[in-house]
């Protein structure tokens, strides 16, 4: 999932202070899930954003909350559409593509981030998340026995380890696992031996985005004259 | 404006509430400017809670739970305590003085520590002044009296999450 956490409610403030009716729209989906941007959390924000306003001396900013169920797809957006109607501004506790989406379904209106998008990850433990995918478009997952050393290992490197691990942890920081020692470890508890003297090729970044923002498309899934916007 | 401040106490039923309630059977004196909300747990209680009573412009919050280990929803209080830990950082961000909010812990035989921390939390928020956010004290009142229903609506579903 995407994990986000919440900006500070003085930043937030200072970007919706101007205008005279804000809508904090919530997202039921990762930013849920990772404690973010969820129902719990836009009531929270929503009533700390209300409060700065007032002692900021913007008495008059209104402030109300809703949360839809998926920001980043634009038929989940249409519940949204009349309720926006009525608000100048709005600030999306969703992630970055969440607060794309609805720039791109409200063209008139200002929107605002209300979180930091972080990473993809997953829950590591109760309050801990941790980064797993780095979505670069071509994974190697495969070769490195489920462990991805372009996401956790700091060097992002292919063909390691460095000179830089110590008892499993990470030069970096000894809270910060070593990738390979982890690789390593995965592959002797599968009874295999990590290929050490292969040489891993040098990753081919072409499909990350190195090109600017990258499309998926699937000719068969695409059907003229469905959706908003087609 | 009232000058005196109106500390709102959430109160577990299982300690705090009982604890109160023996405080007024020992004709104990504590400073009359709490107003008790009665929760089926401090694990139920949200920083929602605790911003919206502030947002109504109540002056100080004090979160009363069971002893550490004595929860009846076993770690209902513990909750509360990271909670209450948490909605004071948010309450420095948004620029209300997080002094104003506190938990305390207590037994249900523990009437005379109710007043006494009544009494600390009051003598706490004088100095502080009124809440920035306070506006007259009818519509503290009014704010008071809406979270009583909403706390009256929990302590009847029961239980902690």
């Amino acid at each position: 999932m995407i994990v986000a956490d919440r900006k500070k409610i003085p930043e937030i403030r200072d970007m919706v202070k101007d205008h005279s009716r804000v809508l904090l729209v919530g997202c039921g989906t990762c930013v849920t899930v990772c404690l973010a941007g969820g129902e719990r959390e836009t009531g929270i924000i929503g009533a700390a954003l209300r409060m700065a306003l007032k002692l900021a001396g913007k008495n008059n900013v209104v402030v109300d909350e809703y949360v839809i169920e998926r920001q980043c797809e634009d038929a989940f957006i249409d519940v949204l559409a009349q309720r926006a109607a009525d608000y100048d501004a709005i600030c999306s506790l969703g992630c970055g593509a969440g607060v794309q989406a609805l720039a791109e379904r409200f063209p008139t209106k200002a929107v605002y981030p209300g979180l930091n998008t972080q990473f993809i990850g997953i829950l590591e433990s109760q309050g801990v998340w941790t980064e797993k995918c780095a979505a670069c478009g071509n994974c190697r997952l495969g070769s490195y026995f489920g462990i991805c050393p372009i996401t956790r290992c700091a060097k992002r490197q292919l063909n390691g380890p460095c000179g830089g691990s110590r008892g499993g942890k990470c030069e970096v920081s000894d809270s910060t696992d070593c990738a390979w020692q982890l690789i390593y470890d995965r592959a002797s508890a599968m009874n295999k031996t990590v290929p050490f003297e292969t040489v891993n090729n040098a990753h081919d970044w072409s499909t990350s985005n190195d090109g600017g923002a990258r499309k998926v498309v699937r000719e068969d899934q695409c059907i003229a004259g469905m959706g908003p916007k087609a | 404006m009232d000058k005196k401040p109106v500390i709102l106490a959430f109160c577990c039923h299982y300690c705090a509430y009982a604890a109160a309630d023996m405080a007024g059977s020992m004709r104990l004196q504590y400073p009359s400017n709490v107003r008790v909300l009665r929760f089926p747990c401090t694990g139920k209680i949200e920083e929602n809670h605790i911003l919206a009573a502030f947002e109504r412009g109540v002056d100080g919050v004090m979160v009363a739970g069971c002893l550490e280990g004595g929860c009846h929803f076993l770690e209902g209080n513990l909750r509360a305590r990271k909670r209450v830990e948490r909605a004071k950082k948010i309450l420095d961000e948004t620029g209300v003085d997080s002094r104003r909010l506190e938990m305390f812990n207590l037994s249900s035989a523990e009437g005379p520590r109710f007043a006494e921390i009544v009494g600390e939390m009051s003598a706490r928020i004088e100095p502080l002044g009124p809440s920035p956010l306070r506006r007259d004290a009818q519509s503290v009142d009014a704010g008071i009296a809406e979270m009583t229903k909403q706390a009256a609506t929990m302590a009847a579903q029961g239980g902690c999450k």
